[in-house]
This record gives structure tokens, sequence and C-alpha cells, in this order.
């Protein structure tokens, strides 16, 4: 986690990570390795404070300005702290059909908080996601933006939550 | 070339224009609010959605290119029915504060809704509110009113190089700002005011001060560089309000620079001189003008006649118009006083060109250049808009070069650099000029040494570029003109151009130094340290001059200071006399191209104040001179343009002198003049004086090697000393810099320091 007197840094797996995704857009262009440099980042630091998104742009080279432009319109990236486990879940019409809401409501009363809303422990986070492309294997959710979890019913949503540490 | 039919007008318009391009050439206005000539096309507003024949569904105009036989409405009902739409969506989010609106009058929403707009809205929801942001002393936002065009945001990053604004956010979050807490520090920021169609960006030194159809709009050309903006003065009460760009687009395109814009305030300041004054027994005492020229005409008699007529100089800043250094010249030469000096900041006595210098050749010229030299500059900080030619030539593949005791950033791609110590600049030249001559083959002319000069793969590179091509510039800049060897890279310069085939150029600091040097304002003596008798002093003060200035005016019989300020020179003059800035004379500036530029006095003098032509053509009478009956300054201008100026240009060396490499070693000062400190006006304008590049003018800059050597750390303090003197300047980090290279400024804040060795310790 980030204390914010003081100025995150890139780790040197991060730092190789966001080299290999520079290495794919021409030289003038390092721009376009925005959107993964980000996401890399993010990864280590699990959030995008202000100061990480300025190290980031610093280390691909933009301005940071044009580095929080792509931070601030994707929201998967998360602009304030979240906690060890960031839990999406999809509310769009075809999960909420096949009892999406049900499966966020079941969550908002194990975990005890609301969307956008992290547990006292710091241990989860719930989100209100937008569709994740897995409309046929509905109610689905995502941990940590990375792994997709299907057919999200209450008793699989309980084995999740056991498993999550 | 393609042909296109506009509301029933046949044209034919080059391949690869837009609707919008083939609309502005007969005149066919569509509405728009993104769209801007210089910037790239964004699209985003839809205010300009046309008919196209074939096209199921209206296009916008600015976006859509012209393909053969296209047939374009404008004004079709489908056409007005889309631009209606988007106007009323516009409208949703903007608030209906026009009443108390800055941009209210000259605002294009504004002007738009009422040819498109409906009288009511159908939006009763609540209406976005966005927070206001900081974006610097020169630029007031108002976030609410955005309609997000985007064109600031194109700006700094297209015109200025720079994207110090963004669009964060996504759909209706969306807000223009800069990275958190970060201001626009651009030297072109002031551009963006005009640029926005709607009041979200307005001036924050003009704010609630005038409404704009109470301002009346009169031309005039700016006085603080070399370049000479058209300049649109607007005027209210008989008082400057504020200053816009007049289009030109041979010399400032569309834009102004911060310096020309926010100046003005200086005009207005409670620090101008109003009645001419004497020194009578250690007294201020306000005289008539009659009265203060006859002791000026009394005075100047007397030390000529007792001491000679060498004993008298006169220092005028390259600021001053033509006709008034011409009648100055004219006046003197009565007395037979000829020493006149308007580079005053000239580091080389040595430095002479054969007739005036100029920038060689057309500002358009230049920026047309295939490869471009540039020797000993900060362009950015020197000529603001010059940079932002050049920038955008590089991006039409001009290669740009540099020689310069700094590496500081152009915003542009540089094609090759040499950055060397300040003290090796001509060294750096002699490196390039030795390469150039091996490449082609050509003899460098007898008195350039090229005994042991090193060419280093920069040079090398540097000099395979500018041999190579066909039309080739070379400019020495400020730093270049002001160096204690000007002369010498000068001469340089001169071979390096002769072997290359490039065109020297002068950039010139001041926005009549071309015009001064035609008039003769140029002795090649240094007569500060001559330690005159009396000086007659024009429009410059201490901060324009060299360290010994203010010694030697106290120590000076006489001194009369020709000022529209009365805070500086009262500590030194004994007579001042209140003369009008650029905004309350007519006159003519020669810009760096050479190209005589006439203005009217915008506004009337303020109090007693008189245009210095007019004192100096009276001052002339009461010496009992002849052809002094000037009647208006186009008479006097006569008298000193009368033919071609081209044969009046020449930017040869007048001399030749001597060129040799020297080795030197350990720590050197980076003496150059800061953007905002220039000249009379710019040091007095507050706005502009609470910029981030002001405050650098009272700072030390080095690499982190040399800070640490000294037990210096940035955000610190730093003692300087140097010429006998010390002061305690804020320490920085500049990671561009050499080893043993201190960047102190040449300003207000380090006017005590003189030449010569420099030491600095942790303060």
């Amino acid at each position: 986690m980030v204390t914010s007197n003081q100025a995150p840094t890139l780790s040197a797996e991060s730092q190789a990570q966001i080299d290999r995704e520079l290495a794919k857009y021409p030289a003038d262009q390092r721009r376009s390795a925005l959107m993964s440099a980000l996401r890399i980042a993010q990864v280590e630091h699990r959030w995008l404070s202000n100061e990480l998104i300025a190290v980031v742009a610093d280390y691909v080279g933009v301005p940071p300005i044009a580095a929080m432009e792509v931070a601030t319109f994707y929201n998967m990236f998360d602009r304030a702290p979240v906690g060890r486990h960031k839990i999406t879940v999809c509310t769009n019409l075809p999960c909420a059909l096949s009892g999406g809401y049900k499966a966020a409501d079941y969550l908002k009363q194990k975990l005890g908080i609301g969307f956008n809303e992290t547990t006292a422990d710091g241990k989860f986070t719930l989100k209100e996601g937008e569709c994740m492309g897995a409309c046929g294997y509905a109610p689905v959710l995502l941990v940590n933006n990375h792994s997709m979890c299907n057919h999200m019913t209450p008793d699989a949503i309980d084995k999740k939550l056991a498993e999550l540490e | 070339m393609l042909e296109i039919e506009i509301d029933g007008k046949k044209l034919t318009v080059p391949t690869g224009s837009t609707v919008m391009d083939a609309a502005n050439s007969i005149g066919v206005h569509i509405p728009h609010f993104c769209y801007h000539k210089k910037l790239s096309i964004a699209a985003n507003c839809r205010m300009c959605l046309v008919q196209v024949e074939k096209a199921p569904k209206p296009l916008p105009a600015c976006a859509t290119p012209v393909t053969d036989g296209m047939k374009v409405y404008t004004h079709s009902d489908m056409a007005v029915k889309a631009q209606k739409g988007v106007m009323e969506f516009l409208l949703i989010n903007h608030p209906l504060d026009c009443p108390i609106c800055d941009q209210g009058g000259e605002c294009q929403l504004q002007d738009l809704a009422v040819g498109y707009g409906q009288s009511g809205s159908r939006y009763e929801e609540e209406k976005r509110v966005v927070a206001n942001k900081n974006l610097g002393p020169l630029i007031s936002t108002d976030m609410t009113r955005c309609i997000h065009c985007s064109r600031c945001v194109r700006f700094t990053e297209e015109i200025a190089g720079y994207q110090e604004l963004g669009m964060p956010g996504r759909g209706e979050h969306t807000e223009v700002m800069s990275f958190i807490g970060k201001t626009v520090n651009s030297e072109i920021s002031g551009n963006v005011i005009d640029l926005c169609p709607v009041g979200a960006l307005t001036s924050k030194p003009f704010r609630y001060s005038a409404r704009t159809w109470e301002l009346s709009r009169r031309k005039s050309v700016g006085a603080h560089d070399g370049l000479g903006a058209n300049l649109v003065v607007q005027v209210k009460n008989n008082q400057v309000m504020r200053v816009l760009p007049l289009e030109n687009e041979a010399i400032n395109e569309c834009w102004l620079s911060d310096r020309d814009r926010f100046s003005y305030e200086a005009l207005n300041s409670a620090a101008r001189l109003t009645q001419p004054m004497v020194k009578d027994g250690g007294q201020w005492k306000v005289v008539g003008w009659q009265e203060a020229l006859e002791l000026v005409a009394t005075k100047l008699k007397g030390i000529t006649a007792s001491h000679g007529a060498d004993s008298v100089a006169a220092i005028a800043s390259p600021n001053s118009t033509l006709e008034e250094l011409y009648l100055l010249r004219k006046s003197l030469a009565g007395l037979d006083i000829r020493n006149l000096e308007a580079r005053t900041r000239l580091g080389d006595v040595r430095f002479e060109t054969k007739a005036a210098g100029w920038l060689g050749q057309s500002i358009v010229d230049l920026a047309a250049s295939e490869s471009l030299l540039l020797i000993g500059s900060t362009l950015r900080k020197e000529q603001p808009l010059l940079a932002q030619r050049l920038r955008q030539s590089v991006k039409k593949g001009l290669k740009l070069a540099l020689i310069n005791p700094h590496d500081d950033e152009l915003l542009c791609a540089v094609a090759g650099k040499l950055v060397v110590r300040p003290d090796q600049l001509v060294e750096g030249v002699l490196a390039v000029l030795k390469a150039a001559a091996d490449i082609t083959g050509k003899a460098v002319p007898a008195d350039i040494d090229l005994a042991g000069v090193e060419v280093s793969t920069e040079a090398r590179a540097l000099a395979e570029l500018i041999v190579a091509g066909e039309k080739k510039s070379l400019v020495l800049g400020n730093i270049a003109l002001q160096h204690e060897r000007a002369a010498e890279l000068h001469a340089a310069a001169a071979a390096l151009a002769e072997i290359a085939g490039a065109t020297l150029g002068l950039l010139r600091d001041g926005a009549n130094s071309v015009g001064a040097d035609i008039v003769g304002f140029a002795t090649n003596k240094d007569l500060i340290t001559a330690n005159k008798k009396a000086y007659v002093l024009l429009h410059s003060e201490l901060a324009d001059l060299k360290q010994g200035a203010k010694a030697a005016f106290e120590g000076a019989e006489f001194v009369v200071a020709m000022t529209s300020f009365a805070d500086e020179a009262r500590d030194y003059a004994d007579v001042l006399l209140p003369v009008s800035p650029f905004s309350e004379t007519s006159g003519t500036f020669v810009n760096m191209e050479g190209k005589p530029q006439s203005f009217n006095g915008v506004v009337r003098p303020l109090g007693e104040t008189r245009p210095a032509w007019k004192v100096l053509r009276v001052l002339g009478n009461i010496l009992g001179l002849n052809g002094f009956d000037y009647d208006s300054s186009e008479a006097v201008r006569g008298d000193v343009l009368n033919g071609d100026i081209a044969k009046v240009l020449d930017n040869t060396p007048a001399k030749a002198v001597a060129v040799k490499a020297q080795a030197t070693a350990g720590l050197v000062r980076l003496a150059e003049v800061p953007l905002y400190e220039t000249d009379a006006l710019v040091r007095r304008a507050p706005s502009l004086q609470a910029t981030v590049d002001a405050e650098s003018a009272a700072q030390l800059r080095a690499n982190a090697a040399t800070l640490a050597s000294f037990g210096l750390v940035a955000g610190g303090n730093a003692c300087v000393q140097q010429g006998g003197a010390s002061v305690t300047l804020a320490v920085a980090e500049d990671a561009g810099l050499p080893d043993q290279v201190v960047r102190v400024p040449f300003g207000r804040a380090t006017l005590a320091l003189g030449s010569g060795a420099i030491e600095v310790i942790k303060a």
C-alpha cells in the first residue's frame, strides 16, 4: 500500500513488464502503452494514486495529464484505495435477468457493505461492473479485475469468498 | 483538384481539403466551436454538421474530406435542424450566466445561440456544475461553462508543445483540467483565452474590468521582442484594458506571447512618472517641461564645453522607437556627442556587424529552412512565438540543431545538439566549423585558428546536418550575442555559414534592435565602465545594463532619465523626463526580419507625459539646432528610412577578429536574461511577475553533481559571489547543464553581481 507522503515507485518487475508493452509500439508513440502501463502499476500498488499516475507518465515519457486522462476514463482503473480483493459484480441486463442483482445483494449482506465500499478489515471491496462478455454464464463477477467467476449462486459465492485470503 | 458545390456555388479545391476548408475559401460560414484552422481536427462539438448529397445523415464539415462532385448544403432544412439539435444539447449544461460572464459580447456560443438556439429549454433537470481550476496567474477559469471543444487541450499539446491541459473523466464527468496541483506554465499560455469559444477560460488580469463592447480596438506592435507581433490594444476611458493578437500570418500568425499580452498591466502602474522632475539640492522638485528641458540643454552644453563631447553618453533601450532614437542621435549630434548605445546587454565590445544585424531572411523563410543550426539561445524564452513557429516547421520536416550551454527543452524533435560550458561556446562552434571544413574540403578564413580543436561525434553530426541540403540557416541567439566572446562567435558562425552555404541570422533581443542599428546606436565602447560625466538614458534601466551602471550614474555629474517610471531612476538621475511607453506614442519598430512596422498611440499620454520624439524635437529647438521642425513621427521616419531597407542590413562581421580555441576550467556562470526581466514594462507587470518563469529569475540552477559539490540542495538557498558582490538565491536542479556550470540569470535579483570568477556557498 502506498503511503501518501512518499512518492511511489515501480518495481523492477513492473518496469520490465512496461518495457515489454512499450516495445510493441513505435518509439515515437510511447503514449500507446499507457493503458497497459497503468494496469501494471495498478497490479503492483492495487490502486492508482495521483502520484503513481505521475510516476507511470514519467516512465512512459508523456505529460502526467495524458496518463490522468486514461486512468480516469476506464472504470477498471481504481482511483481510490480498494481492499485486498476487489469483487466486481455485473448488473447489466442479461446478468440482471439471470440473478446478477441477487448475487450482488447476497454479497452485500454477507460482507456487510454496499457498492463502492470496503470491509472494515480491508479485505473486500464491492463494485458494480459493466458487461464482461459472459452473459451465457450469468451471474458473473470479477475478482481483482483478472479472474472471472461464472454462475455465481450463493453457494458458489460462499465457496469463492472462502478461497480468497 | 476536386470539384465541389457548396450551397449551389461550384468551386475547385485541392485534394485533401475538408468541406470546412472549401466553405471558408468562398466565404460560406459554417457554425463551429471545436474547429480551428491552426489545430488538429477533433470533430467533437458537432456544430458544423452539414447536409451532403447522397449521405444518409448530416456530416461534420470540419472532418469530412471533399470528394469529387460532392454537393454540400450548409443551410438546408436537414443541416439547420442538425445544427439546432446540437445547440440544444450544448446548452443543456451551459449556465445562463452571460450577464456576469467576461466572454459576454464576444462569445461564440452566445452568437451561435442567437442563430441556432431556442428561446427556452426543454431540459428541466439539474445542470452540471464543475469546480474551477487554478491554472496560474494569467488564466481564470469558470469550468461550468466549458463545452468540451478541447481547443485549449489541443493548443497546449500541438502549438505550445507540451500537454499541460487534458480532459480526464468520461461522458458528462469529463472536465478540462491541468494535472493535480499544476498550473499552465507555457510562455504562450494566454492564447487559450482567445481560443476558448465560451467563457470557461478568460483573462485573469482583465477579469470583471470591462465589457467588450465598451472597448475600442486599436492596432499596435509588440514592444518586447524582435518578432514585432501585431497587436489589438483594447482601450476604455483612455486606459489600456487588455491586449489581443492581430492576425498576421507572416509574423505572429494568430498567436501572442504572454509577454506581449499581459505586459500592459505596467502601463497603468502606480509607479508611472507623470511630471518632469528635477533634483534640486538632493530634493526632487516638480517642474514644467520648458524648465526641465532648458536645464538639460544647459547642463549638456556645459559638460561638453568643459569636458569634451566624449564625456557624454546616451544609452537607449532597444525597445525605443526608431523616431526616438533618431532624434536623440540628431539632437546629441548637435553637441557633437557620438557615444550612443542601444545594445545594452552587449558582452563584447569587439562585436560589430557591417550594417544593421538582423535575421538574415524573413521569419517565413527561416521557418521554411531545411535545416537550422541555433547557437546560444533559450529560444522559447527569448522569442516565444518564433519557437512556436519553428516547432510547427519541425513537424513538417525542418531539422533543428542546437549548440547551447544548456539542454532546455524546445518541446519539439531536435535533430542534433551539442551542449557545452557557456565559456566553451566558441569552441563548440569551432568544432562544428572544423568538421564542416573537413567534409566540404573548403578552407576557413585565416583569422580562425582551428589548432587544438577536437571534433566530437556530436559536432561532426551537426556539421553533416548543416552542410547537407539546399536551404539552410544558422542563427545566433541572445546567449551568443550577449556572450563575452560574441565577436569570436560571430566570426566563427559567419565562417561556418559561408562554408555550409547557410544564411547567417542574428536573433535580436529588442523590439527595435535592428532599427537602433540602422540609426547608429552602436559604439563598440563600454560606456558604463568608462564613467562618463553625463548620461542620457532613454527607456533603459539598471536591469537592462551591466553591473557598475548604478555606480557610474551616481558618479556622473549629470544624468537625465527619459523614462515612463518614477520608481527607479530617482535613485541616480538628476532630471526625470516622463516619456511615453509604446502605447502612448506613434512610432516605428523594425523587427528582426528588417520589416518596419509603424503604429499610432492607442491612448493619450498619462499626466504630463509626452512622446519622446516630441520631447527630443523640443530639446533640439532649445539647443538651437536646425532641422527640428518635424510635425509628425512619419516625417521623422521618412528621414531615417529613406530608401531600400535591405541595403542597411548586413550580418557580416565588420572587422576580422582573431578566433582561437581556449581551454577553460572551474566554475562558470551561465547568465541570461529571463523571460520576464527583459524591459521596464515587463518587470512591472504584476501578473507576469507571479508566474513560474518569473520565479526562476531568482534561482540558481545547476546539475545534481555540481549542486552536491557545493553541498547545495534543491529547495535550499545559496550565496553567490561574483565581481565583489554577493546575492542569496533559491537553489533548483537543472539536469541539462554541464558540470561546474551554475545558471544564475541576469535580472533584478542578481543585479549586484559583476563578471569574472564566481563562487557559490551554501546559505
